[in-house]
């Protein structure tokens, strides 16, 4: 009985580690442009491009040039990472630079990216998908082997679940313990003061901006060998749903982490809902447990926005003339 | 020579109506749309990249009337949702929420015209209000929450998109499914809408009286917005919520129905879409996009409804265009085309200081140029 639990619980978290670490790492991603004033609602669309640049370098490494599957997958990391942050230079660019509607460059985005994945998917492959379909899962040599802690978090893991937390760690630190993390979110909570102790509020913002795009690129590509071994140019929402996170966990690391792990829950559940526990018989359409995490975020924000702990200035372009 | 002149002339009366230098604007980000498509397609097939424009461009022309009364279908919708995101902008607000209240009432539509087929004559109109109803009254949530809570409607309506995409999902699946093709079943052809002597002017097209329905949904948003008290309200409120309250405006009150009625606009598309033959509703994964591409419409158009109107008679045009264009390139280069357009109509700060700096110095070289030959004293 005991050992079915147990098995039971192995088999969930095998399923909701991958999910929480994509969206965790999109979700900090979020976090640092946000921090710094800037709304990023391109994530989505940083996601995709990221995921299919990702896909199709995963496809010339792997069958191409025929490299072993971890190192294909870690180098993809690196290619779905920085396209990521060059595609969100767009977003900084207008919403810094040119002090333009942050919401309506980052729409522009997210249209542009599924619109070139899918065009340049159907004009080279013929068809939307692009086809990764390996098993990225793998044992950890020895860690593996530690009783019940090695089932849990070492046997069928995937790469992206130790950068995604070490990602958390480095975040954190970043934020709370550096000059550059106290800079960049005295941007967001008052640029004219920033600026007047000589913080330079445009660059800070570039650069909030381009890491949040570094680490949604990133997260399209963890996404995309996560759960789909093969990329149509399509996030699912899952962008969205790490803006959602982002916003339920009040823009702190350590809450956007403990509720990243409901969320994909949820999302687990959802997908697979058939096949664990006993779920089916509770009869709740699976789309219901897609909807969860999307009002629950509605209701964090009608509980909270009249204190909200959201950055002071975020949405807000700087304007040197406004001092 | 002739040709200066001519472009100083015009440039003259540009920088005499300020209003002008925001078409201008408008129009710059569509060429900017276009050109960057061009050189997509110049990249993927030089060859074929003029013939390709051009038919994106004017397609639907070579067509025929069949060509033209497509391109007005492909239209309607957008135009609708275009209406919303643009009544919500003049009134201060950004309804990124289009595409939930879309599908919304589309959901509704498809559901009366699957099941009230009792309804006869009045099967399509009932179908058409009950898709604007629910539409209006998902639109009122991210109003509501804005006005008594303080929620930013732009979250607020990310979110409701998602809810309202996996609600009407598990609607469909509930009510109306059809599992042996995995769709909702078609509705009935009483709620078709009427294609009324259109068929006859533009054969074999799918143009239907949804058109007439734009063009008197423009004009009712232009009179409720330019020629009455309750548009002047609404507006004073996006322009400045404090002084409207100080001016004894009810500014919740009113920040509750610009978004009642952005989502009545977006309800009427999300029927449109659907109430035809030959089409079944899925379910999805993602909002709509047609509702993204209404914030495109609004910014093109200025947020004036004449404006969406013609912008979206050009959406239209390039949407048939690239269907027509397939032969030689994937019809998502139109897409990609109006994610340009939005990126450059959100730059139309920039560019519109850009053009007014030309323009100033075209017209005092110009004016130096007279004065140094002494015809001006």
């Amino acid at each position: 009985m005991i050992v079915d639990i147990f098995n039971e619980i192995v088999s969930i978290l095998s399923y909701v580690i991958p999910v929480m670490v994509a969206l965790l790492i999109v979700s900090l991603g979020g976090l640092f442009s946000e921090r710094s004033g800037v709304i990023n609602i391109a994530l989505e669309g940083i996601m995709v491009m990221g995921g299919f640049v990702g896909a199709m370098s995963m496809y010339l490494m792997l069958y191409i040039i025929g490299l072993p599957i971890q190192l294909a997958v870690f180098l993809a990391f690196i290619v779905g990472a920085l396209v990521g942050a060059g595609f969100s230079f767009f977003h900084a660019f207008a919403s810094v630079s040119m002090q333009s509607n942050q919401i309506i460059s980052a729409t522009a985005l997210n249209l542009f990216a599924t619109a070139l994945g899918l065009f340049v998917a159907r004009t080279f492959f013929g068809y939307r998908r692009i086809n990764v379909d390996e098993s990225y899962r793998f044992d950890v040599p020895f860690l593996s082997e530690i009783p019940i802690l090695g089932d849990l978090l070492f046997k069928n893991a995937f790469l992206s679940t130790y950068i995604g937390i070490v990602l958390l760690i480095v975040v954190i630190v970043i934020l709370y313990k550096t000059r550059f993390g106290l800079r960049l979110r005295s941007c967001g909570e008052n640029p004219h003061a920033a600026d007047s102790l000589g913080v330079d509020v445009g660059r800070m913002r570039y650069a909030g901006v381009m890491i949040s795009g570094l680490l949604a690129g990133l997260g399209g590509v963890v996404f995309m060998i996560a759960f789909q071994n093969r990329f149509e140019s399509d996030v699912r929402g899952f962008g969205f749903l790490a803006l959602a996170l982002l916003i339920s966990g009040q823009w702190r690391p350590q809450r956007i982490f403990l509720i990243s792990i409901l969320f994909a829950l949820m999302r687990v559940v959802a997908s697979r809902g058939d096949s664990i526990m006993g779920l089916r018989a509770l009869e709740v359409p699976t789309d219901f447990f897609r909807m969860l995490p999307y009002i629950l975020t509605l209701v964090v924000l009608a509980f909270t926005s009249k204190h909200s702990r959201a950055p002071e200035a975020i949405g807000e372009p700087y304007d040197t003339g406004k001092r | 020579m002739k040709l200066g002149k001519l472009l100083d002339k015009v440039l003259l009366a540009i920088s005499r109506r300020p209003n002008s230098i925001d078409v201008i604007s408008s129009f710059t980000a569509v060429i900017f749309g276009l050109l960057f498509g061009f050189i997509v397609m110049l990249i993927i097939n030089p060859g074929a990249a003029p013939q390709g424009l051009a038919t994106i461009i004017f397609g639907p022309f070579q067509r025929g009337m069949r060509g033209i009364g497509d391109t007005i279908f492909y239209a309607v919708p957008i135009i609708f949702t275009g209406l919303s995101v643009a009544f919500a902008f003049r009134t201060g607000l950004f309804n990124i929420g289009a595409a939930g209240q879309m599908f919304i009432g589309s959901f509704v539509a498809v559901y009366i015209g699957i099941n009230w087929g009792f309804l006869g004559p009045f099967h399509w109109p009932v179908a058409v209000l009950g898709a604007m109803l629910a539409g209006g009254v998902w639109g009122a949530i991210p109003g509501l929450l804005k006005a008594f809570r303080n929620v930013h409607e732009v979250v607020s309506s990310i979110m409701l998109n998602y809810v309202a995409v996996h609600l009407v999902s598990i609607l469909i699946r509930s009510q109306i499914y059809d599992s042996a093709r995995g769709r909702a079943y078609s509705v009935e052809s009483t709620s078709h809408m009427p294609t009324w002597f259109l068929s006859d002017i533009f054969p074999r097209s799918s143009i239907n009286i949804g058109f007439f329905l734009a063009i008197l949904a423009v004009i009712i948003v232009h009179i409720v917005l330019n020629r009455t008290a309750f548009g002047y309200e609404l507006k004073s409120v996006g322009f400045n919520r404090d002084a409207a309250r100080y001016a004894g405006m009810n500014e919740k009150r009113n920040i509750i129905l610009s978004f009642t009625i952005a989502g009545l606009l977006s309800g009427i598309a999300g029927a449109l879409v659907y109430l035809r033959p030959g089409i079944s509703m899925a379910t999805a994964e993602v909002p709509p996009e047609a509702g993204f591409t209404g914030i495109a419409i609004a910014l093109l158009g200025l947020s004036a409804p004449v404006g969406v109107l013609v912008a979206g008679l050009f959406y239209g045009l390039i949407d048939r265009g690239g269907y027509f264009a397939q032969s030689l390139f994937r019809e998502e280069i139109v897409s990609i085309i109006i994610a340009v357009i939005i990126y450059f109509s959100a730059l139309s700060l920039f560019t519109k200081r850009l053009i007014a700096k030309f323009i100033r110095r075209r017209v005092k070289r110009d004016v130096e140029l007279q004065e140094s030959k002494g015809e001006i004293k």
